[in-house]
């Protein structure tokens, strides 16, 4: 091979290339390499120093649900046909990927009630980003109003990008009280206004309550004071899973709706990859950010799909395109279509009335417990907030010690000082009654310790 | 020769009539099976009312009246019209599509800037392990010290493998990197009380940088390349001032050059007091042989789907790590990852001039453990050898196609050797053969490769971007270069058979043009 090039060495071709003081001239202080068994081992023992939701019974949540993934998930996203492409930019040979993008578009589109989805973004608080950006480009103006009903991970990413691109970013507070827990509507009014870029809630939102999405809407609209059609952008960041049985943000009066996908078919990974889903109105289709596969035909007329609207997209467009995302999502939205397919017509709301009614028994059973309340009495989903009179942290590790993650820290996500005392609590399908009832016994018991333990400091 | 090669210049009666002279139109009737070439079906054709895969768990739990726990305002009226379809069904049309679909694990896939290098099994395995794939990114640091610990890991071998001692793992892709680090500039600047507003970039970037610097809120302002193809540096001299923020720079290029000026472009930018920014895409070029934070780099993004081998997914999921100097390190977006005085790890939030976050959680977690995989593999000797190999490999297939005489149609565009990709010129093919880029690269997948990238970089004409990666053998280069100098052949007897191409695919050319024009984003419901 060096013949051919016509060099002696493979030094050559660096020494030639790369001026000397550039090159590194040592080896790196990295390890040298394994045998695939030896790694294999390292990474189990990493893995076996993890407490993964096979260890212990998790109802941990807030943003990311330990959902019962089909083995035909594995099956399919591990198909090398599916697993080691990159982005389809020849159709005639990827026709199954830019497929697989025109289904998963749809099924997002059916279940947002909106009519035109992208392939996907990275996840859920980035995607919330990106759609204030596409509504800073929609209508140009200087302000984000934000409900404090959104993860905390997603108004901290808004803030990020919103700094980027040059938006302030205003926060609306929850109602509090047992009432409380979602927007506070005339807060909400007041701080929209006629340079209101975006209005954004999540749904549901953070604390596990079913906001009134059609109202916030609404409202978002006429406090604008501006022309019907001409408010802010109305952005809902909802969970693809509760679809089934909430009413879709498109019947609401939404504009965008952007979420976290983990929740369809993805694993949890520590947090990613999973994917972000974004489906918004007709109007804002040519501002939409990332992949979109279309529908065409070959030139013997055979019907086939192609990435299309490229004109929006960086490689195109450069400076002027409608976002900077290249690789995104594609084989966990895959999953996510897949495990739709799986779950399909029916099962999506049955799954969601199973999750409905042990979500409530949970509720009803662990505010029942001796310094257990409700945070608040909306309707809930999958999650719900208590507060707990204790001390959570001290709770929680009382809860680990007998095999059950009770749920996240509130306070420690949002850093409200409301939020003290607060726990969110998760339920999946995976999690049975007898789970929830052993979730009660080991919380009554650790919440009774810390109260008393909190006492008897106090007494000293 | 590999047998996926064998197979479609030998075996697939697709490309004989072309070959024998024959009408192109003729071929496609012996092309792929029928099964292939079926009418594309979508998911939502399928199935039967009533039909199902799901089974509900049992109600364990007291049955609850919906109506009462959900108000009806706040319900779904009907169900969302998603398939209704049995998992056989399903299997089969899931299979079926990825049939469908050429993948690196079939054949040779030399997409310049795409760093398509094989993906190892072994990485799939950790990966999917409980302990790993199943941990909740709340878990407390407590007990998941395995998966910070393997993060940590990770971060020290980033910053020993680009020379820049502070790394964050968090951002999802390598545009997403790049958002990190303008943003991470800005964020810098303005903590000197200066505002800066230009990013230069050169015109030969990838388009994410420049879109990238609007996503930030600062303006673009391009830079020359000069007759070597690296940075005009009397064009970057005149715009360097004290208006600029940042320099955004792929070295080796994307044009498979490394810019022997970079020491002094790093100067001349450190003199106006920006910051240099280094593109990560074409690292796989110079692993542990010359490193960014050397060569004068503040921030570096990687894209661990590219030289650290995680499976590109048709599109996602990737990686875009970024690593960067003492100076932008108080800057980088929280969560921290540190460890206490013994050795624990733990998440740290309390960064005062953070630029804040990038996205949930703590970054694309299954992306670090097949990477973490990757380079525990290979070791740091190893990541030299793969860097020197895909070197060589380059430069082999550079002069392979020379010695074919394909330069005569398809001349380099820039310098006589390449770093691990190299870019040609269409043009004198376009004007003698009367082929475009375009028909080479369609025609291509009749020969069953995977095109070169096409039309990028955008300053040379037809261009096509050539990256064969350190894990292809010299067979498959070999067969790469003859299936060029075939096609030119072919072209020079009858263009035709370029134009017409490809003949032996799922679909043959789509019309892209109308797709754009009528959108048909989504399947219609009866």
């Amino acid at each position: 091979m060096l013949a051919a090039i016509g060099v002696a060495s493979v030094d050559e071709l660096f020494e030639r290339q790369i001026p000397e003081a550039l090159r590194l001239g040592r080896e790196l202080a990295l390890p040298s390499g394994k045998p695939e068994q030896e790694v294999f081992e390292h990474l189990r023992g990493l893995a076996a120093r993890n407490t993964s939701t096979e260890d212990e019974v998790s109802f941990l949540g807030a943003g990311m649900y330990d959902h019962y993934v089909p083995a035909l998930i594995d099956m399919l996203m591990e198909r090398s046909e599916f697993l080691t492409p990159y982005t389809p930019y020849q159709p005639e040979i990827s026709q199954g990927g830019l497929q697989v993008m025109f289904e998963y578009q749809t099924a997002i589109s059916e279940l947002t009630g909106l009519p035109v989805s992208n392939a996907s973004t990275y996840e859920g608080p980035s995607a919330v980003a990106a759609a204030g950006y596409l509504a800073k480009l929609h209508n140009g103006r200087r302000r984000f109003v934000v409900s404090a009903g959104l993860h905390p991970h997603t108004i901290e990413t808004l803030r990020t990008y919103a700094h980027g691109y040059g938006m302030e970013v205003v926060e609306v507070g929850l109602l509090a009280g047992p009432g409380g827990g979602v927007t506070d509507p005339d807060a909400w009014a007041e701080a929209i206004d006629g340079d209101t870029s975006a209005a954004i809630f999540a749904q549901p939102n953070f604390y596990g309550a079913v906001e009134d999405a059609e109202a916030l809407s609404r409202a978002a609209a006429s406090a604008s004071g501006r022309e019907p059609g001409e408010g802010p952008v109305v952005i809902a960041q909802v969970d693809p899973l509760t679809l089934g049985i909430l009413r879709p943000p498109g019947e609401c009066g939404v504009d965008v709706a952007v979420g976290e996908g983990q929740s369809l078919g993805n694993r949890l990974d520590f947090g990613g990859p999973s994917f972000g889903l974004f489906a918004a109105r007709e109007a804002y289709l040519r501002r939409m950010p990332g992949r979109i596969a279309g529908e065409t035909k070959d030139i013997e007329g055979r019907r086939g799909f192609v990435l299309t609207l490229q004109t929006r997209e960086q490689h195109i467009r450069r400076e002027k395109a409608t976002s900077n995302i290249c690789t995104a999502q594609a084989l966990n939205a895959l999953g996510g279509v897949v495990y739709l397919s799986w779950l399909g017509r029916r099962g999506i709301v049955e799954l969601g009335e199973l999750l409905l009614a042990r979500t409530h028994y949970a509720r009803e059973r662990l505010a029942a417990l001796p310094g257990v309340e409700k945070l608040h009495e909306q309707p809930v989903v999958r999650e719900f907030a208590l507060r707990l009179d204790g001390d959570v942290g001290e709770v929680r590790r009382r809860c680990a010690e007998n095999g059950i993650n009770p749920g996240a820290d509130l306070h420690a996500l949002t850093g409200r000082p409301e939020d003290r005392g607060g726990l969110l609590v998760a339920i999946t399908e995976r999690r049975t009654r007898a789970d929830i009832d052993r979730l009660a016994e080991v919380l009554g018991a650790a919440v009774g310790a810390s109260s008393q333990s909190s006492e008897a400091a106090l007494a000293v | 020769m590999s047998a996926i090669d064998e197979n479609h210049l030998h075996s697939d009666p697709g490309i004989d009539a072309p070959q024998g002279g024959g009408s192109p139109a003729v071929a496609v009737a012996a092309g792929p099976s029928p099964m292939q070439r079926d009418i594309a079906r979508t998911i939502f054709q399928k199935g039967a009312p009533g039909r199902r895969a799901f089974m509900c768990p049992e109600l364990d739990v007291p049955e609850v009246d919906v109506a009462e726990l959900l108000p009806e305002r706040f319900r779904r009226s009907s169900p969302p019209r998603l398939p209704e379809i049995s998992e056989p069904e399903i299997v089969r049309h899931y299979v079926g599509l990825s049939k469908r679909n050429f993948d690196l694990d079939s054949g040779f896939y030399p997409l310049g800037s795409c760093t398509m290098k094989h993906n190892p099994r072994l990485h799939e395995r950790a990966a999917a392990l409980p302990g790993h794939a199943r941990l909740h990114p709340l878990q407390d640091p407590e007990r998941s010290q395995g998966a910070l610990e393997l993060m940590w890991n990770l971060q020290e071998a980033l910053a020993e493998v680009s020379g820049l001692p502070h790394v964050s793992l968090q951002p999802s892709a390598g545009s997403h990197g790049e958002l990190a680090g303008v943003l991470l500039t800005r964020a810098y600047h303005e903590d000197r009380g200066e505002t800066r507003r230009k990013v230069l970039t050169p015109d030969t970037a990838h388009g994410t940088n420049p879109a990238t610097v609007t996503m930030a809120g600062l303006d673009v302002v391009k830079l020359a390349t000069n007759p070597d193809g690296g940075i005009d540096l009397d064009d970057l001299r005149a715009k360097a001032d004290s208006d600029v923020a940042c320099l955004m720079l792929t070295n080796p290029n994307t044009l498979g050059l490394f810019d022997p000026n970079i020491a002094e472009i790093a100067d001349i930018v450190h003199g106006v007091g920006a910051t240099l920014y280094y593109d990560g895409a074409n690292l796989n070029a110079v692993m542990g042989l010359s490193r960014p934070g050397d060569m004068g780099f503040d921030i570096v993004h990687f894209n661990l789907h590219k030289s650290f081998t995680q499976p590109h997914g048709g599109g996602g999921p990737g990686s875009g790590p970024i690593a960067v100097s003492e100076r932008i390190a108080p800057y980088l977006p929280v969560p921290v990852l540190a460890h206490d005085r013994d050795g624990r790890f733990f998440l740290d939030h309390d960064r005062p001039k953070t630029i804040g976050r990038l996205r949930g959680f703590q970054g694309n977690y299954g992306c670090f453990v097949r990477s973490y995989a990757y380079i525990c593999s290979l070791g740091g000797d190893g990541l030299k050898d793969a860097s020197e190999v895909a070197v060589l490999n380059a430069n082999y297939l550079l002069a392979r196609l020379r010695g074919l005489g394909v330069a005569e149609y398809l001349p380099l565009a820039y310098g006589e050797l390449c770093m691990h990709e190299f870019v040609l010129s269409g043009g004198p093919m376009k004007r003698a053969l009367k082929i475009k880029t375009l028909d080479l690269a369609k025609r291509l997948l009749d020969y069953g490769f995977h095109p070169p990238t096409v039309y990028f970089p955008l300053l040379v004409e037809e261009a096509l971007m050539v990256e064969p990666t350190e894990t292809e053998t010299r067979e498959t280069l070999d067969s790469f270069a003859e299936a060029i100098a075939a096609i030119l052949a072919e072209a020079a007897e009858d263009p035709e058979i370029a134009i017409q191409a490809p003949y032996s695919t799922p679909v043959r050319r789509l019309d892209e043009v109308g797709a754009a024009k009528h959108p048909v984003i989504r399947e219609a419901m009866v």
